[in-house]
């Protein structure tokens, strides 16, 4: 889940993290999960501790960490806006909301912007697809997503309003 | 009595402001000083009324919807005194798109607080499980078996015979492990379940480890709902605090608990086998089959793995019976469907009914046609691996036999609408492109095939060597077909070459061409 990211990496808060999970069987999500909602992404000094306490290789934390979509090495922007670009959404034109984010404000997707403030990512079906082009912008899910919906968001994010 | 005002709080109302308009109600209220209570439900999924309020009175409860935050100030007065309001819409069970569904599974969704115990039991609730813990597991599975029901995840497997694997399986640790994975587009029936009544879900999973001797359920629910997440998370806490879930449950001498994972946005991992493989901590790698999850599955352990819909369909079939579940229903295709209309349609909503509503009528008579209101012209059932049906299909009834003979699928009952606007090459194209960004990687047809469909797919948008490149198509949705370890890549060619089969003409002008005649 996209938040805000509560405080910069520190590894003993990561330690912290890790060992309240290392005894769940299968812990390896959770730990992720729970590195990301912390510091917004998961650090990459994490990946030798969480290897160490699971007691498996670093490889395999890498390879486990970088086979699922939604964890994040680096941190993204202030806010995150996600937009569906799954068959019900393109049925009521999501692909011209993610052409116009990227002719109007120049974010295309997957990235972000130099100032830190928006990220602009797909995602694929929020479960929202009777009232979309759907979106989710810091995990809230937002319906019949428009233009100039789009534009205030955008635009509340780079001055810091929301 | 004091006030009680319904005010939704399922991830798709919140879409459209439930939030703002239930906090604009709280507001109005402490200002007027009226005591009331603002109760947060789950969507009837109406989804184009929400978001959609309700005020308990003597004689029922009386809705009013879209609620706008500006409406609230007008609507308060109308709720007290049930004034005439402009958007008043009466009693809620009389809305015809209501009063004409079935509704076994979703009965309670967006009448009940979920996260009420209380609230579950006074609407019925429990009665499933009560009737399961006076009964030996056998008979308890032989009940599901003869219910007919059949896995609502897809693939429509007898849940049943799955159960009767389980119970037979020998080990010291058997799992319940519900696939809340809800990744095909279209679909949101598992979602409005967990957010509105998560209590018969975990009623339906304590069933099945009684049924089949399991102490441990896990449900892993996919990221991209924030919101089920937490609702259902709650919910097992408050059944753990009533003595339903953990040790000794209901007061029995039996236990069961339920953990729940979330999962990390990849859509190949509602595959049961990548699940099962996400679940225990690794990449979401698809098994080989054999072993079965029902004998080798969670922890190399008896697994049983079912969809949400399946096993919240359980608690029903135990309180009712098994025939009166199998009574709704057409051929092999047995009790109700809770299938999903979405994409360019008027009245987009979750429709529960018996099997055997046509195409047609599910679009028509309850979706209104296009939102755009202009002419239909495909329609997506079953997710992105589903086949793409044309108008002349909609007499094709809600049937896993009857989509199959049309070389289709009714997948998870997500029936998505398209408008004459549609480009069926770029969908063709989309479809590709949607299996390289989920494949797991583990098989090459899958893998490399889908990417280097996507861009052979470009190169007939492109105009370039139609007839060659598409014969080249075919040549790789065969091999994808016969060579892919799953469905993911074994069903990529039915959106594909339904497409070129049913709407040929978008694949054989040259895209220039076509934009100048636009
Ligand atoms: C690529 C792929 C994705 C799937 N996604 C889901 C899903 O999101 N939810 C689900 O219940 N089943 C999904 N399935 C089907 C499951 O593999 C499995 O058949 C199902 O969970 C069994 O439960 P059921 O018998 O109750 O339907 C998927 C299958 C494939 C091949
Ligand atoms: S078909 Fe694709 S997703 Fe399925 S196992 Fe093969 S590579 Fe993995
Ligand atoms: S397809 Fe966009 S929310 Fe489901």
């Amino acid at each position: 889940m996209t938040k805000h990211p509560a405080r910069a990496w520190d590894q003993a808060t990561a330690r912290t993290i890790i060992d309240s999970h290392r005894a769940e069987p299968g812990a390896l999500l959770p730990i992720f999960h729970a590195l990301q909602d912390t510091f917004g992404y998961v650090d990459r000094e994490a990946l030798p501790l969480i290897a160490e306490a699971l007691n498996i290789s670093r490889a395999e934390v890498h390879g486990v960490m970088s086979f699922y979509h939604d964890f994040r090495e680096e941190p993204a922007g202030r806010t995150v806006i996600k937009i569906c670009r799954a068959e019900a959404c393109q049925a009521v034109g999501c692909q011209g909301l993610v052409d116009h984010v990227e002719a109007r404000h120049g974010i295309a997707l997957g990235e972000t912007t130099a100032d830190g403030a928006v990220t602009v990512e797909e995602v694929f079906c929020l479960g929202n697809c009777a009232l979309g082009p759907s979106a989710m912008v810091d995990g809230k899910p937002l319906g019949r997503m428009t233009r100039e919906k789009l534009d205030h968001l955008i635009a509340a994010a780079r001055t810091g309003r929301q | 009595m004091t006030l009680r005002i319904y005010v939704p709080a399922d991830a798709s109302a919140l879409s459209v402001g439930a939030d703002l308009v239930a906090d604009a109600i709280a507001a109005e209220l402490a200002a007027r000083r009226i005591e009331a209570q603002v109760i947060r439900t789950g969507s009837r999924g109406l989804f184009w009324l929400e978001p959609m309020v309700e005020v308990a009175t003597l004689t029922g409860r009386i809705a009013y919807g879209p609620v706008d935050v500006a409406d609230v100030p007008q609507l308060i007065p109308a709720l007290l005194e049930g004034a005439p309001h402009k958007l008043k819409l009466g009693n809620p069970d009389a809305i015809p798109y209501l009063a004409r569904q079935e509704r076994l599974t979703f009965g309670r969704v967006g009448v009940i607080d979920p996260v009420s115990v209380d609230d579950y039991r006074a609407h019925g609730g429990f009665k499933g499980l009560e009737k399961a813990l006076a009964m030996k597991p056998a008979e308890i599975v032989e009940e599901v078996v003869a219910s007919g029901l059949r896995g609502r995840g897809g693939a429509g497997f007898p849940t049943g015979i799955k159960w009767r694997t389980v119970l037979g399986a020998q080990a010291d640790q058997k799992y319940i492990v519900c696939n809340a994975d809800e990744g095909d587009s279209g679909t949101f029936a598992d979602r409005m379940l967990m957010e509105g009544d998560p209590m018969i879900l975990i009623e339906g999973m304590t069933i099945a480890g009684l049924a089949v001797g399991a102490t441990q359920g896990y449900i892993y629910i996919r990221s991209e709902y924030p919101h089920a997440f937490r609702t259902f998370g709650r919910a097992v806490e408050a059944c753990r605090k009533a003595g339903l879930l953990g040790t000794r449950i209901a007061g029995s001498d039996r236990d069961f608990d339920i953990t729940v994972r979330l999962g990390a946005g990849a859509y190949v991992c509602g595959e049961e086998t990548s699940l099962l493989e996400s679940l225990e901590g690794k990449r979401g790698l698809v098994r080989f089959k054999p072993p079965l999850p029902a004998l080798k599955g969670l922890f190399g352990k008896p697994t049983v793995i079912n969809n949400v819909l399946s096993l919240a369909a359980v608690p029903t079939i135990l309180a009712d019976g098994a025939k009166t579940y199998a009574d709704f229903g057409m051929g092999r295709s047995r009790g109700t469907l809770p299938f999903q209309l979405a994409g360019n349609i008027k009245y987009g909503g979750l429709v529960e009914k018996a099997f055997g509503l046509t195409l047609g009528e599910a679009v028509h008579d309850f979706g209104g046609g296009t939102l755009s209101g202009r002419p239909l012209r495909a329609v997506q059932v079953g997710g992105p691996l589903g086949a793409y049906f044309p108008a002349d299909y909609l007499d094709t009834p809600l049937d896993y036999e009857a989509f199959a003979q049309r070389r289709g699928m009714l997948g998870h009952g997500g029936i998505v609408v398209f408008d004459d606007t549609v480009d069926m090459a770029e969908q063709a194209r989309f479809a590709f492109e949607f299996c390289a960004k989920e494949s797991c990687g583990k098989c090459t047809p899958c893998r490399i095939g889908s990417t280097r469909g996507r861009e052979t797919m470009e190169r007939v948008i492109r105009g370039e060597h139609i007839a060659d490149n598409l014969t080249l198509i075919e040549d790789l949705c065969r091999t994808m077909t016969d060579a892919s370890l799953c469905a993911l890549g074994g069903l990529t060619p039915y959106p594909v070459t339904s497409a070129i089969e049913h709407f040929p003409e978008d694949f054989d002008r040259p895209r220039a061409h076509r934009a100048a005649a636009e």
